[in-house]
């Protein structure tokens, strides 16, 4: 199969994790885990040369193919890569934007299910990637561990032993674990609590994001939550502090939230999120930002029993398969921006109401 | 992690998505997140390069800076000013090379300065035979270059006697991450 028929089939399958399911997947669209590691006989990225770049990629990618249980890995060369691919696999989660836009011999390994992704030439040598549906990070954990021990039987890492995993980036250093939980949060947003309940835990050491639409457009509902310090802290230490402390806070807060607007205002909530179901199925074009703010209502409609014969994985496939990249993969073509605001609204339409409608994606 | 306007812990982590040049991290106490938080505007950039700039301007006169900014790691050749401009290292060894340096800054970020948690079961025996085994990659592009391919050769079977050889099993049980760790957290 050659790349381009690959991807146009991966533009209409969606990854696991977007499956909607898993543990307070109401709340928790996904957990990812991501190891850093550098190969110790080379310099770091920045340093290093040409040469060194191919032969990181030739060398973790022979290694890769030999290893067992790892057979039916899809490895992109992103170098050769067009600007609307590179930015669909950005999309869907697999590569970061900083790989995207880089230069020189650089690769990504995903398995079919798209769980696990390995950056090879990142900010560091090698980016280990694994992403689960819901909040599960023990199993997520349990899957890159085990992969990274398999990395390591063929892969001489760089590691001191005070230190631990040397990074590019001291920020990295030690575990070079970051644990990611992607929350949705709209009640919080709505009952303009969410500052609130950010600023109250404090002596927690976690980033808080805010997720990112089209460009730098910022979806409002969306919050990343990741550790913060890499060093003098272990792996499962750092699971817990994200796993088992601050995020089932953030769930219990939303959960009240969502109770709260219910209670006080069913009428309202039900309104809003049915007009929300109204733009997204009737309109004839749609901006991303509309799309995603009016998403982010439904699946809250969604999870509350407001709306009903629609699936959360579609809302979540949605959100993703909306996206500039995957709509032109999905109609074949380069789009400028006025007729992806058209294809979009035809995809939503379809996959909301199962209309078809004239001269629409497959 | 301290505070990147004062001395006091950083317990919010902030992350500003206003800015037209991206996002912006930021560290800051209670009560400068508060102010921050009020504000909104003038956000600082907090970064790598910024605890530096702060720990820098403490700890060193300028002609130490200025001395400490033209230092270069002998494997990769980043100087330290590098390092402090970009955030980024040029290779393993700069954690021992700029180790004094370095060190207090890993406290800053990370408010610990050792690693607790996972090992690989084979490491490189030692920071200079990882160097060296760099140093030895250099070379070997530069004999293909000169189109010395005996050379490189050599040099090709050395790397892969050294990885053999200097690789040694890691002596830290494998529960090291799941005892230590848990009550730091």
């Amino acid at each position: 199969m050659n790349q381009e028929t690959d991807f146009t089939n991966l533009a209409k399958s969606s990854g696991e994790w977007l499956r909607g399911t898993g543990p307070e997947s109401d709340i928790v669209i996904s957990s990812r885990i991501r190891l850093a590691r550098n190969l110790a006989d080379f310099p770091f990225i920045r340093r290093c040369s040409d040469e060194d770049r191919d032969s990181i990629e030739r060398t973790v990618r022979a290694r890769m193919e030999a290893m067992e249980d790892w057979k039916d890995i899809r490895y992109i060369d992103i170098e050769e890569l067009s600007e609307v691919d590179r930015q669909f696999l950005v999309e869907r989660q697999l590569i970061s934007r900083e790989i995207a836009d880089a230069d020189g011999s650089r690769a990504v390994a995903v398995d079919p299910g798209e769980q696990y992704s390995v950056m090879i030439n990142e900010e560091d040598h090698l980016r280990i990637q694994v992403m689960q549906s819901g909040l599960d990070l023990q199993a997520a954990w349990a899957r890159i561990d085990a992969l990274d021990d398999k990395l390591e039987g063929s892969i001489l890492y760089a590691f001191h032993q005070k230190y631990g995993y040397l990074t590019a980036c001291p920020t990295n250093v030690g575990t070079g674990l970051r644990v990611s939980v992607m929350l949705h949060l709209p009640a919080l947003v709505i009952t303009r609590q969410i500052e609130k309940v950010f600023r109250s835990m404090q002596r927690i050491n976690v980033t808080v994001r805010g997720l990112y639409g089209e460009g730098s457009q910022y979806s409002g509902d969306f919050y990343q939550v990741s550790n913060q310090v890499t060093l003098g802290h272990s792996e499962k230490s750092l699971l817990a502090l994200v796993g088992d402390e601050v995020v089932p806070q953030i769930i219990q807060y939303e959960r009240k939230a969502r109770a709260f607007l219910i209670e006080q205002n069913q009428q309202d909530l039900h309104d809003d999120v049915s007009r929300a179901m109204g733009i997204l199925s009737t309109a004839k074009k749609i901006s991303s930002e509309e799309t995603m703010h009016y998403l982010s209502k439904v699946r809250m409609g969604v999870n509350l029993g407001l709306i009903s014969d629609v699936e959360v994985a579609t809302i979540n496939k949605l959100f993703i398969h909306t996206q500039p990249a995957h709509l032109q993969k999905l109609h074949g073509r380069v789009l400028g921006s006025s007729d992806r605001n058209v294809q979009r609204a035809t995809y939503l339409q379809r996959h909301l109401t199962g209309r078809q409608g004239k001269g629409e994606l497959n | 992690m301290k505070c990147q306007y004062c001395e006091k812990p950083a317990t919010f982590h902030i992350t500003e998505l206003t800015e037209p040049s991206g996002p912006k991290i930021m560290h800051l106490c209670e009560e400068h997140a508060r102010g921050f938080l009020q504000k909104e505007s003038d956000s600082p950039v907090a970064s790598v390069t910024n605890a530096l700039a702060k720990q820098l301007q403490l700890g060193q006169s300028k002609k130490e800076l200025a001395e400490l900014d033209q230092k270069e790691c002998p494997v990769c050749g980043i100087s330290f000013f590098e390092f402090r401009n970009t955030g980024r290292l040029g290779c393993p060894y700069d954690y021992s090379f700029f180790e004094a340096d370095l060190v207090p800054l890993l406290r800053n970020i990370h408010d610990a300065v050792e690693h607790v948690g996972k090992r690989p079961r084979r490491l490189a025996a030692s920071a200079d035979s990882q160097a060296e085994m760099i140093q030895l990659r250099r070379e070997m592009e530069e004999a293909v270059e000169l189109e010395d391919y005996e050379r490189a050769s050599e040099i090709r079977d050395e790397l892969k006697r050294m990885e053999r050889e200097l690789s040694i099993p890691a002596s830290d049980d494998d529960d090291a991450s799941s005892s230590e760790g848990e009550n730091q957290s």
